[in-house]
């Protein structure tokens, strides 16, 4: 038996389980697009660059909505104080997204992609082919209908239970993914209407919704772990979203500087997105505060550590990397370049990776009936885990920013017909993208570390 | 926090808050595509444009390439291709197409590799229209010289 107030709360285990096995797919999927920005035709015949970075961030997002779901499913109950409305249909769903997942990626690396848009009909109803969301048509159209039955179950519980701050913040958060995700499938032939919105699914959900389940999450941890009052922790998590969402939804223009729409908004996407590390920054104050004014020693000393973490790390990737380059001034020389793909890396990390794993270390110890924690050397392997992806992820974060200011420099800076282009340019950039590659490899050992804390000699009480 | 901020303020304005400038990013939106006739070059979207929009998402071009910006950063911008390659020239750049196309894979050692998508000659002529489309857009004149 496990050892939760909630029996139903151990739904979460196959979502946290399934999160995990796929992060270890987009790590080594992350590896080899890593080789192939040294050594051009790595693999090329058998696994092309855009399958492999299709993998890498389809794999990416349906881990952590993987967690995501875990974490609700985990939390929901116990904020209500109630079971959860069918754990059955949690499994089912479990099942239907897996197999739908497993089938998407098998769709990706065995078949060219205009074979799987044919046989998936995407002529139909065209929504492949744009970034993030190459999925199929069907796959999409089953992830709604996964959403939705998961959205029912949470709602049905938190209805019969008690309504707190972070259930509702977090189906606030889940609700708003639902709903900017049927933009995915508006993609007229106009292409700068396609863009437009198609920011409407990716930066909403990151920049917008995502950010309230992420302090859900957080703000649930910190309650149990440090024992701070809820009012004060709940107080907090408003504060900090409404600062995400007053900043985040303007914020949305600093992806309009250069898509055919008018000039005004590279003022209101400067002004409002300059103000997004404010929650972020808020967001570090806070878990550092109530850390240090708990009223408990919580055993379970990885989960404040990644709860730590992730306010740090989010707040240094989404926040700090972010502003460096969404002015649009300089947006203008930085746009597209390796820039983004650094600010992409440490934000991903550190907002969505570390804050699933940070609800995964505190609830997995309970739900396979260690108790509060894990035994003490499965914690220090744990945290070796943490502190050496962390270190790899902002390793990786500086040499793609070295890359990419030197990409600025060589390619954008200069005019016509004296900037290099961009394949010359690429070739001077070769150091950068190596050591990227071994602080890739870091990241994977850590990660190998961090999953063998799982597995320990000491059984669990039942 | 201080203590006379109370719960009740702070949910109250994160409510607010964020309805309302949820509601002014909706009536830009609708400015905006008001606004976006007289600037992305929608009077030359033609049969042949959407086909050639068709063919860039069917063979996932954005896994390697960018498009005004947004895609991935292991291969050229395209958004301005048809300047760099083609000059400005319908007919220079199809028949820069129609080359470059059913050149890959290069197959140069250690360079990276573009795979063969097995076009025919009318898909790569759309696929080239489209280009030339995405160039004609207005955006703010993006990106700041012809590499992209």
């Amino acid at each position: 038996m496990s050892t939760l107030k909630y029996q139903s709360q151990a739904v979460a285990k196959p979502y946290f389980v399934f999160a995990l096995i796929l992060f270890v797919g987009q790590i080594l999927f992350g590896l080899i697009m890593g080789m192939q920005y040294v050594v051009g035709d790595f693999l090329a015949g058998a696994i092309p660059f855009n399958v492999a970075r299709m993998v890498h961030t389809n794999l990416l997002i349906v881990w952590l909505l993987f967690g995501f779901m875990g974490a609700a499913y985990y939390l929901v109950p116990e904020e209500a104080e109630t079971e959860l409305h069918s754990p059955k249909l949690a499994i089912a769903l479990f099942w239907i997204f897996a197999a739908a997942g497993v089938l998407t990626i098998l769709g990706y690396l065995l078949v060219p992609y205009s074979t799987l848009a044919h046989i998936t009909g995407n002529e139909y109803l065209p929504t492949m082919g744009r970034e993030f969301l190459e999925q199929p048509t069907i796959t999409k159209i089953g992830i709604v209908v996964v959403a939705l039955g998961f959205l029912y179950n949470l709602g049905m519980t938190i209805l019969k239970g008690r309504k707190t701050a972070i259930n509702m913040v977090l189906l606030t958060g889940l609700v708003g993914l639902a709903v900017f995700f049927l933009f995915s499938f508006y993609n007229p032939a106009n292409i700068a209407l396609d863009k437009y919105f198609w920011w409407f699914v990716v930066h909403l959900w990151v920049e917008g919704v995502w950010e309230l389940i992420m302090g859900a999450i957080l703000a649930f941890i910190l309650i149990k772990t440090t024992g701070v009052d809820r009012e004060v922790i709940e107080k907090w998590l408003y504060v900090i979203i409404a600062m995400a969402l007053i900043t985040g939804i303007l914020g949305t223009g600093h992806h309009f500087y250069w898509l055919a729409t008018p000039e005004y908004w590279q003022w209101v996407g400067s002004i409002f997105s300059a103000m997004e590390p404010l929650p972020f920054f808020a967001m570090v104050l806070y878990a550092f505060n109530m850390v240090n004014r708990r009223r408990r020693e919580h055993p379970n000393k990885a989960a404040t550590l990644w709860a730590l973490g992730t306010a740090v790390m989010a707040f240094l990737g989404a926040g700090v990397w972010g502003f460096l380059h969404t002015l649009a001034p300089v947006n203008f020389y930085t746009h597209g370049s390796q820039i983004t793909a650094a600010h992409g890396h440490m934000a991903f990390y550190g907002a969505y990776a570390m804050i699933v794993m940070t609800i995964i270390s505190y609830a997995m110890p309970k739900i396979r009936g260690f108790g509060e924690a894990m035994p003490n050397s499965a914690q220090v392997r744990e945290m070796w885990g943490f502190w050496l992806m962390t270190i790899a992820m902002v390793f990786i974060t500086l040499f793609l920013t070295g890359a990419g200011v030197l990409q600025v420099w060589l390619q954008r800076l200069p005019e016509t017909g004296e900037a290099l282009s961009f394949m010359a340019t690429q070739e001077k950039l070769t150091i950068f993208y190596w050591l990227r590659e071994i602080a890739g490899v870091f990241f994977l050992i850590g990660l190998i570390c961090y999953l063998t804390s799982f597995f320990t000699k000491e059984k669990a009480q039942a | 926090m201080s203590e006379s901020f109370t719960k009740g303020m702070a949910r109250n304005i994160y409510y607010g808050g964020s309805v309302f400038f949820f509601l002014i990013f909706l009536s830009l939106t609708f400015h905006t595509t008001k606004e976006m006739p007289e600037r992305d070059n929608r009077v030359n979207l033609s049969e042949s444009v959407a086909r050639g929009k068709a063919l860039w998402e069917d063979n996932n071009c954005v896994g390697c390439h960018s498009l005004i910006g947004e895609g991935a950063y292991f291969a050229p911008e395209l958004g301005n291709v048809y300047v760099r390659r083609g000059g400005g020239n319908i007919e220079t750049f199809k028949g820069f197409m129609q080359g470059w196309m059913k050149a890959q894979p290069l197959n140069i050692p250690g360079r990276r590799q573009m795979p063969n998508f097995h076009l025919n000659d009318q898909q790569i002529d759309d696929l080239a229209e489209f280009l030339k489309f995405t160039a004609e857009m207005d955006v703010n004149d993006w990106p700041p010289n012809d590499e992209g």
